[in-house]
């Protein structure tokens, strides 16, 4: 028990450590690898309660994919100017109230759900879904998102599949000039569309029009 | 007492893991020089040691007493740790291959999972590297590498899903026991190729190995790496494809099953077999890479996304449809 309890304050301590310094930070790009830090012992703790499935799709999505995205898009930028200014800078506060509002709401969010918690202990049991603890997670996590609540999930699909729609659309730009590549040209293409035999006549030449 | 009794034999375990596995990352290294050599009708190397075994180990000795040159205007801390988390990787996804029915350091449940999170990290030693050397070939290549990278993960994740809808299970170990009548190889050929070409491009081999294209970026993203860091980056490189090619035996080839169940055959004990796969699937590596020349990188990505991952969800909802139709479904 105590081993269990030396390893959860050491992962939170990591993922605390880590969240703070992904704004305290002055590289943005090393706010990108603490934030990555975050993530991986968050899903480390996750897997410690038991709830390995989130915890491996955490590391998967979020690790795997996103923060490579987020890693990509930093970097792209000027890496000798980019300081993350916003912590040092004196004048500009503009960013200040709308990131006070943001924390509030979700300081305001996590009260009522710990609140709620200790408030009414079997809150857990009160759940519209009956859980069958014999089940590993992944089971049956997969067994009420694609019966009970498929309809909530293809809706999400939806949602993100318009995102990623919005994404191109947004990005997507004709571009005149580029050499494309088209197999159907290549493998159609014979010989008498190449190659033409001339008689030459002597002291004329051959007028080429290309 | 008895906790530090399970700590410390934990550790033996752990080490009578990795040790044989940089031990046969070294060899393995050797024989792909010796498969390449032998394509090209060359002797490749034969020196050191008996049929130049030790050759890799000569050429590890040789690295550990270079000079380490970190660049004046890199990023230090990211450039030193760029090697080590390649190489922490590469090793720490061998914990849950099992090597027998009984023989696994860690049987979790989510073991595929967990396998395809850490390949899916992977890519982080090589951004790390890239961008930390502040140069412009590593940045390049590991840009390219993280694109290469993240596009054919997909395509492997969605053949994962073909192989677990036939066993119901996230565990290596069913998925290998529910292997004993038909090897996945036979019902999921088709996905067994792609896998395999996804796996040679996920670890950056030839000829998918733009990210290191020595004819247009130096050596890619390990470019200004030397001494050990350079070994780290090439050691976690090979324990990666050895990772890959033992994927490839526990999700198609039967694991750590014998082919048939006959005298001479299964009285062979069962990590032997997962061996024999393994070092079947790597010498077809070292020959795809003998053999085939470097794609260029927009055919890369039109193959990634434009052939395998169509192809790879078709046959997720054909095998999805097969499988309900005959009521052949795990579990039930």
């Amino acid at each position: 028990m105590i081993a269990h309890a030396i390893v959860f304050y050491f992962f939170s301590l990591i993922a605390i450590v880590s969240a703070i310094m992904v704004t305290v930070s002055k590289n943005t790009v090393n706010s990108v690898f603490f934030l990555i830090l975050d993530f991986i012992s968050i899903s480390c703790l996750f897997i410690m309660i038991g709830a390995e499935f989130l915890g491996m799709i955490m590391l998967i999505v979020y690790v795997g994919a996103v923060a490579v995205l987020f890693l990509f898009v930093v970097m792209m930028l000027n890496v000798a100017q980019q300081k993350n200014e916003w912590f040092n800078s004196t004048g500009r506060s503009s960013h200040i109230p709308i990131g006070l509002l943001v924390s509030i709401i979700i300081f305001f969010e996590l009260i009522i759900v710990i609140g709620g918690w200790k408030y009414k202990p079997d809150l857990i049991d009160s759940i519209a879904i009956e859980i069958n603890t014999e089940l590993t997670n992944t089971q049956s996590l997969g067994s009420v998102i694609y019966t009970d609540y498929v309809h909530l999930f293809q809706l999400s699909g939806m949602i993100l599949l318009v995102a990623m729609i919005g994404a191109i659309v947004l990005t997507f730009r004709q571009r005149s000039g580029v050499k494309r590549q088209s197999y159907f040209k290549q493998i159609s293409r014979e010989r008498k569309d190449g190659i033409e035999l001339i008689d030459v006549e002597n002291n004329k030449g051959v007028k080429i029009d290309v | 007492m008895t906790e530090l009794f399970i700590f410390f034999e934990q550790i033996y375990r752990i080490m009578f893991l990795l040790i044989p596995v940089l031990v046969s990352v070294a060899m393995i290294v050797w024989l792909d020089r010796r498969v390449w050599a032998f394509v090209q009708k060359r002797r490749g190397p034969n020196v050191v040691g008996p049929f130049g075994l030790f050759q890799t180990l000569a050429d590890a000795l040789k690295y550990i007493f270079k000079e380490i040159i970190i660049p004046a205007s890199s990023n230090k801390v990211i450039f030193i740790l760029a090697p080590i988390v390649t190489m922490t990787l590469a090793l720490i996804a061998w914990a849950v291959i099992p090597f027998s029915e009984s023989y696994v350091l860690a049987d979790i449940n989510v073991g595929v999972l967990y396998l395809f999170a850490v390949s899916s990290l992977g890519v982080y030693g090589i951004i790390m590297g890239g961008w930390a050397s502040n140069s412009k070939y590593p940045f390049l290549g590991a840009i390219r590498s993280a694109a290469q990278m993240v596009s054919y993960e997909v395509s492997i994740g969605v053949i994962i899903i073909n192989v677990l809808l036939c066993v119901g299970s996230l565990n290596l170990s069913d998925i290998v026991l529910a292997q004993e009548d038909l090897w996945f190889v036979i019902p999921l050929f088709p996905m067994f190729i792609i896998f395999f070409i996804s796996a040679l491009a996920e670890t950056n081999r030839p000829p998918f190995d733009l990210p290191e294209a020595e004819a247009e970026l130096v050596a890619g993203y390990q470019t200004e790496y030397s001494g050990m860091m350079y070994a780290m980056f090439w050691l976690g490189e090979y324990a990666n494809i050895l990772l890959m090619c033992a994927m490839g035996s526990i999700l198609f080839l039967g694991g750590w099953l014998s082919p048939i169940d006959v005298f001479p055959f299964n009285v062979i004990p069962a990590p032997i077999w997962l061996i024999l796969k393994i070092l079947f699937l790597f010498i077809l590596f070292a020959l795809i890479k003998a053999i085939v020349p470097r794609y260029r990188y927009d055919q890369l990505m039109k193959l990634g996304w434009k052939i395998f991952l169509p192809f790879s969800l078709i046959y997720v909802v054909l095998t999805a449809s097969f499988l309900m139709y005959f009521d052949l479904l795990p579990g039930q």
